[in-house]
């Protein structure tokens, strides 16, 4: 592993830190490094790092490598880690609150899957009050290009009546436009 | 009493048959379900990874619309669903910053607190049913109870009772429903749902563990609350068959519908026939239906 300056580092991006823990509510500066997160999470196995190590990489102030890391993308929220920390941070929250912040920032290079999944469904959710499931499998295959996927449950789905052809669009639409419009003018 | 029925996209599509077994129990319970009116999608998985504001604001707006409706209680079956119902109704308790954020959004002032209770859906229907329902009891049936993660993790954040670890709320209710609970250890394992579209080789991989560790227990059926468990073990299980050259075929089923089984009601009405993985073939063989 390459050198780094830690004192440097932290002095870099003391800014980000302190609105990483405002936003999340958490400090990872509490964690001892026990590895109870990592030695539970059940996805350690496709991440580039461990959540332990995350954690560890927060407190030296290596942002950047967090920022572009696989494993804030592939957390699944599950929790297990929050659920057993010994100091009590809400670790899946960390990894929530980076998410958002990385997606803000268009830092997706390692999760393309991840942000247009995200995308596609927002944009389902503003367009018709809820998901529309065809146009986001739709959506998804032809933007990840896995044209194929999930292609062999789809009709199986629709025989047992469980996807609709059409989108549903709620009454209350103008409501969801609103809401929307006004994430976009605080910057959401 | 009125309890409000937040369906959500996930059981108006893929988990009907938990919409429809919840419908059938509901009313021999003594449940007066009251659909959320015009509600929306709550955004998870999804809101919550790309901003603040509306992982919080679509799920308040349904909560809101519960409580003008006049009901005391709220569910929202799908775990996401109920977990972010849940914060939303902290954050708009707690947050008077994003209370306000809401408010001009929607031009609108909220001046009470909301304090209708939202509640999974284990909790709904753990003290409504007694050995008084079970008409029919499901002897012979061996289960493993499947809790998933998010309804029982992180613990101290949700209203809900159970042990994040070792939860024994379905292990109670298929007692009572006379099933016979097998212990097993991965009650609470994830199904990788918020990853089934995005990063699927990770999710066939657990998929494939819990399904695994189901049949090794002796388990001839998965006991499940969770619509996203279900869809994972149940939907795509063919496909880990095809990934692994496995041969899996085991029913994963809603706890609600096996009360309803229990409680008399025909299996035609529970909507067994919306299982991917058969499971009547199994229950006839046991009489049960």
């Amino acid at each position: 592993m390459r050198e780094i300056n830690v004192t440097q580092s932290l002095d870099k991006n003391k800014e980000f830190l302190q609105k990483l823990r405002e936003e999340s509510g958490q400090n990872p500066g509490q964690c001892f490094q026990c590895m109870k997160c990592t030695g539970g999470c059940p996805f350690q196995f496709t991440m580039d790092y461990p959540p332990s190590q995350i954690m560890r990489m927060l407190q030296d102030g290596l942002i950047d490598e967090v920022l572009n890391s696989f494993t804030i993308w592939t957390c699944a929220t599950c929790s297990t880690c929050t659920t057993r920390c010994p100091r009590d941070i809400d670790i899946a929250k960390l990894m929530d609150t980076l998410r958002v912040i990385a997606y803000h920032k268009g830092i997706y290079n390692k999760a393309k899957n991840m942000h247009v999944f995200h995308t596609t469904f927002m944009n389902s959710v503003k367009n018709n009050g809820r998901l529309y499931e065809i146009g986001l499998a739709l959506g998804l295959n032809l933007g990840t290009g896995n044209l194929m996927q999930d292609t062999d449950v789809g009709l199986p789905m629709f025989m047992k009546g469980k996807i609709s052809i059409l989108p549903h669009k709620i009454k209350g639409l103008d409501e969801i436009k609103k809401l929307y419009d006004y994430a976009k003018k605080i910057g959401e | 009493m009125k309890l409000a029925y937040y369906p959500g996209c996930s059981l108006s599509g893929s988990a009907k048959e938990l919409d429809i077994s919840i419908k059938a129990i509901s009313g021999p319970l003594g449940l007066e379900l009251v659909e959320v009116p015009d509600w929306n999608c709550c955004g998870a998985s999804s809101a919550h990874s790309t901003g603040h504001f509306l992982s919080f604001a679509l799920p308040a707006r349904n909560m809101l619309k519960a409580e003008q409706a006049g009901c005391e209680e709220f569910t929202a079956p799908c775990p996401a669903c109920y977990v972010r119902t849940f914060l939303a109704q902290k954050e708009f308790n707690e947050n008077p910053e994003m209370r306000q954020h809401l408010e001009n959004a929607l031009g609108q002032k909220f001046e009470q607190q909301s304090d209708i209770k939202i509640k999974n859906v284990i909790e709904v229907f753990m003290d409504k049913i007694d050995s008084s329902h079970v008409k029919k009891p499901l002897k012979g049936l061996k289960v493993v109870n499947y809790y998933g993660c998010a309804l029982v993790k992180p613990p101290k954040t949700f209203g809900f009772f159970d042990d994040p670890e070792n939860p024994k709320s379905l292990d109670k209710i298929m007692n009572t429903v006379g099933a016979e609970s097998i212990d097993w250890p991965y009650k609470t394992e994830c199904c990788s749902a918020s990853l089934c579209f995005t990063n699927q080789d990770a999710t066939w991989k657990v998929c494939r563990d819990i399904l695994q560790m189901a049949k090794d227990s002796g388990a001839q059926a998965i006991v499940v609350a969770c619509t996203l468990c279900q869809s994972n073990l149940d939907m795509r299980q063919s496909q880990v068959n095809k990934k692994y050259r496995t041969d899996f075929n085991i029913p994963v089923i809603y706890f609600t519908q096996l009360m309803g089984l229990a409680m008399g009601i025909p299996a035609e009405k529970l909507g067994f026939d919306k299982l991917f993985v058969d499971a009547r073939p199994l229950l006839r063989s046991l009489n049960l239906i």
